[in-house]
């Protein structure tokens, strides 16, 4: 059976949520081989096996940490060459998009990034996305080349497939770009203790109509009750209420959670982009005119300070 | 030493029209009016502020390109009028279709035509959304990417500047030449002045063609494109929601429903 090859997001060998995604639809194509740079290979491939990887093959190099994008490309670009896979699988991070970028112009081959849904079809892999801010949904295909794809987070959901999941070391040799942009300094986001905004079934998302940093207090507190991440509106992130790593929409993060809280947003057409695709949408806004009313299955028109700690208290008092 | 800069610069339509695609599933450009993405506006403002801030005794020169269609000479007036110096219309039938590899190799090549220190690109098209060119621009043109950028400087030949990346924040250095792209976190773009709209009437806008630029129709356009799309479906309009006025009861009412979707 043909290979596929999966890029390996994760920290210091903790494997993030949305590569044991990638490896679920890299079995709809083919055997599951992931690709681990940096540290922590072996902690790795105990979760990666799990999850179907018949091989990992892996490299820790200095390079990787100190120096953007291009190192992690010669990786990929030696693993393509070693294994010949029927495809390339990527996690749709911002970084994770350059690196396909760039490994698909090597190869010269196809690109499609922002993956919502990946299959098997006669010509190969055929890919779903999701286009002008969630409006049409497309299915394309790569005609030309190793398929290279990026993969959103939330695209399917991981399942468990024992499988082998050996180390085997990499041989990488670095090129003249790999060390062109330096990495100088690197501060790692604090933890929140709460899920990751792209990656929670549940994100509860506060706009300008909670006027203020410390009214975020009141978001933050739904999202603890429900266990979900807390997002904002660019306007509340422009007004330096929450930060930016937080905003959903065009120029934030994309979320597709099972449920999709909106207190105090319009909802404009760069906030939709980044929400629209949530499975239940609910908003809370005192204008019964606000456009977020088009997108949801339950709205209350109502004062968010009224509602919001209202329904938080009431989610305690039911779950007990 | 003049300090060369490059703005890549794209016409959009604009995104609160209806948008949508042809019977050939390319983007429609006619259904809606186009402009400058407002994502590229942010490139040009820190083009001119770097041109703007140049060591002394150095001066700096700001080239606007474009890619596109006869109205994308509208987002070039557009960033001539917010203070770049000049401009470069590449045109050609050819192009129309291309996917972001046929886009780049022209814009690779045009950037080469006009001669650069710097490249600085928006951090996505308002459109097409990849994010990906600028990181292709330098695989091409071969020099260091350092990319989304909320902050950035130039000096003494080095590009420095910070990422905001998903697990951490990271200060990125490289020497020039380089391509940059910058996010929508790097600083609000002016809006061009009277005096600026007048002066960029008699600004010179060169305009190229494949040809010009020694590219092969086949490289580009629908022919040179390595992705076909097969379907687009229009997203299923929501069934509309149940909407409810709180009068003190808003939330109870709310958490029934969460509860009967089975959340809490
Ligand atoms: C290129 C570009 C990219 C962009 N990218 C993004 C993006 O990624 N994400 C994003 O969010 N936006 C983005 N925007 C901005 C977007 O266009 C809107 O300006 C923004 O989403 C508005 O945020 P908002 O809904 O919080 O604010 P507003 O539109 O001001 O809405 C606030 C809402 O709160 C309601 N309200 C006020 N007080 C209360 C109260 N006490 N109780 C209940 N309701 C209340 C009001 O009725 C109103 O509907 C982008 C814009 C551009 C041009
Ligand atoms: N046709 C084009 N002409 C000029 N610049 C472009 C074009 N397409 C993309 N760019 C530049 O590349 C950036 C990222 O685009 P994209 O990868 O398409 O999201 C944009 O913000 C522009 O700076």
């Amino acid at each position: 059976m043909a290979e596929v090859l999966v890029h390996v997001d994760h920290v210091d060998g903790t494997v993030r949520k949305p590569t044991l995604e990638l490896l679920t639809l890299a079995r709809r194509l083919g055997d599951p081989v992931a690709v681990h740079l940096g540290p922590g290979a072996e902690a790795a491939a105990a979760v990666l096996g799990e999850h179907g990887a018949t091989r990992v093959l892996a490299l820790d190099a200095p390079e990787f940490a100190d120096y953007l994008v291009a190192p992690k490309v010669d990786a990929l670009q030696a693993a393509v060459a070693a294994v010949s896979p029927a495809a390339v699988l990527v996690p749709s991070s911002p970084e994770g998009k350059e690196i396909a970028a760039r490994l698909a112009l090597r190869l010269d081959a196809g690109l499609l990034t922002d993956a919502v849904d990946v299959t098997a079809g006669d010509e190969g892999p055929v890919v779903s996305q999701s286009v002008f801010a969630a409006a049409y949904t497309t299915t394309s295909r790569v005609t030309q080349g190793t398929p290279v794809i990026t993969v959103k987070p939330n695209a399917v959901a991981p399942e468990p497939a024992p499988a082998a999941g050996a180390v085997e070391e990499l041989s990488v040799s670095f090129g003249p770009l790999a060390t062109g942009t330096r990495v100088v300094s690197r501060t790692p986001r604090e933890s929140t203790g709460r899920p990751e905004l792209t990656e929670a079934a549940i994100v509860v998302s506060g706009g300008r109509g909670v006027n203020g940093a410390e009214n975020f207090a009141v978001i933050e507190a739904l999202a603890d009750s429900l266990g979900g991440a807390v997002g904002a509106s660019r306007a509340a992130v422009d007004a330096g209420w929450y930060p930016h790593s937080h905003q959903v929409g065009q120029t934030g993060k994309t979320v597709s959670p099972q449920l999709y809280v909106a207190a105090g947003i319009s909802g404009a057409i760069q906030h939709r982009a980044g929400m629209q695709t949530s499975k239940t949408i609910v908003a809370i806004n005192k204008d019964a005119e606000a456009p977020i009313f088009e997108l949801v299955d339950y709205g209350v028109v109502g004062d968010l300070f009224d509602v919001v700690p209202a329904l938080t208290d009431e989610v305690k008092a039911r779950k007990g | 030493m003049s300090l060369k800069i490059v703005v890549c610069v794209k016409y959009v339509p604009d995104a609160t029209g209806d948008r949508g695609f042809t019977e050939d599933l390319t983007t429609d450009r006619d259904a809606v009016d186009g402009l400058l993405s407002e994502l590229d506006e942010y490139a040009v403002e820190q083009a001119l502020r770097i041109a703007e801030n140049v060591e002394d005794g150095d001066d700096a020169e700001v080239t606007v390109v474009t890619v596109g269609p006869e109205d994308a000479n509208d987002a070039l007036r557009k960033a001539l009028s917010m203070g770049a110096d000049k401009a470069v219309h590449v045109e050609d039938e050819d192009i129309l279709g291309s996917d972001v590899f046929g886009t780049s190799l022209v814009l690779a090549k045009a950037v080469e035509h006009v001669g650069y220190d710097l490249v600085v690109c928006g951090m996505a098209s308002t459109d097409g959304a990849m994010g990906v060119l600028p990181a292709l621009l330098a695989e091409r043109l071969q020099v260091p990417q350092v990319t989304l950028l909320s902050e950035l400087s130039v000096a003494e030949g080095k590009v420095t500047g910070r990422r905001d990346g998903d697990a951490a924040t990271e200060r990125l250095q490289a020497a020039l030449p380089a391509v940059v792209s910058v996010t929508d976190q790097s600083g609000e773009a002016r809006y061009p002045s009277f005096k600026g709209i007048m002066a960029a009437k008699k600004k010179p806008v060169e305009s190229l063609d494949l040809e010009d630029l020694e590219i092969e129709a086949e490289q580009v356009g629908l022919a040179g494109s390595r992705t076909r799309v097969e379907s687009a479906t229009p997203r299923p309009a929501r069934t509309a929601g149940e909407i409810v006025t709180d009068e003190g009861d808003g939330a109870k009412k709310l958490a029934a429903f969460l509860a009967e979707r089975k959340f809490v």
